[in-house]
């Protein structure tokens, strides 16, 4: 079971140990948010006029439908609908973008790291070193994919009762068992980074 | 707070506004960020530091407030500037929004 992130004291570097079980379960969990991220792609969802068109600069302009997309790609205006369709046409695509890359970026490390496509070996384990700049990246993605997991889970304040007295084969118990793991691991990450 | 630093300021704008416009464009924007049962306080606390460059304190009390009061307004500045820090917010998944100053 991994201790976490810590800094190395010489190298600076942002440093963690996982088996190859938890790597290949991180690296699952960032390409299901990849896929998810470019599943509803982000497209314009009204007619737009045939110049419009062909300009196509023009990004989507309602909220996404998926209740995890909403979390992540939220309303910049609460009361303005008009302001919150004109910045979400100027930003979600690089939103979408840029959070698909730090979650592809979690999967290279993992790769680089020498996990392999299907690991068999239970006392594999994968060393991970990160510049501060690539812990950050990961940081971030370990945010989308607690939110993406905890928006399905629909996590509230002060609920842990509940999922403590579900049953350790329910599937939702496991699934809450594995956003509690990454809350660790984003606890320790933060603390590497600070 | 901050408010707007004067430099911010066209100066070429500037000079036509009345008085109580000036004012008005003194206080113009907000962010706000709001409370998610998600995301960590370290976090929350880490993204002010790092986003606004707020001191440790500033950043534990702002997150301490949208903690425990729902929300927080984080920065204040133009339009431009809260478009800007509410999009820095999204992609650090913290729930954000934008209004005008009260």
């Amino acid at each position: 079971m991994t201790s976490g992130f810590v800094r190395h004291r010489r190298s600076k570097r942002i440093i963690a140990t996982f088996s190859a079980f938890e790597a290949d379960l991180l690296r699952s969990l960032a390409a299901q948010l990849v896929e998810l991220l470019h599943d509803e792609s982000a497209v314009a969802a009204t007619e737009v006029d045939p110049l419009e068109k062909l300009l196509d600069f023009s990004g989507p302009t309602t909220e996404p439908e998926d209740p995890v997309l909403r979390r992540l790609f939220p309303n910049a205006y609460r009361c303005d609908d008009d302001a919150a369709a004109e910045f979400r046409r100027f930003t979600e695509g690089d939103l979408r973008n840029g959070k698909a890359r730090a979650a592809g970026t979690i999967i290279d490390v993992l790769d680089e790291a020498g996990l392999p496509p299907e690991p068999t070996d239970e006392d594999l384990t994968i060393d991970v070193e990160l510049e501060q700049e690539t812990a950050l990246v990961w940081m971030r993605s370990f945010t989308d994919l607690r939110l993406a997991l905890g928006t399905r889970l629909e996590v509230e304040d002060g609920d842990e009762d509940y999922w403590y007295s579900l049953p350790d084969d329910d599937p939702r118990a496991q699934a809450h068992h594995i956003y509690e793991w990454l809350g660790f691991l984003q606890e320790t990450l933060v603390g590497s980074l600070s | 707070m901050t408010t707007a630093s004067p430099e911010k300021v066209d100066p070429g704008v500037q000079k036509d506004l009345a008085p109580d416009d000036i004012t008005l464009a003194d206080t113009p924007w907000v962010t706000v960020v709001w409370n998610d049962p998600v995301n960590l306080m370290s976090y929350v606390t880490f993204v002010f530091q790092k986003h606004f460059g707020y001191g440790k304190k500033k950043a534990e009390k702002l997150m301490m407030e949208v903690h425990e009061d729902g929300k927080s307004v984080v920065s204040s500045g133009t339009r431009e500037e809260m478009e800007r820090d509410v999009q820095a917010m999204h992609e650090y998944g913290l729930w954000a929004t934008l209004s005008k100053a009260e």
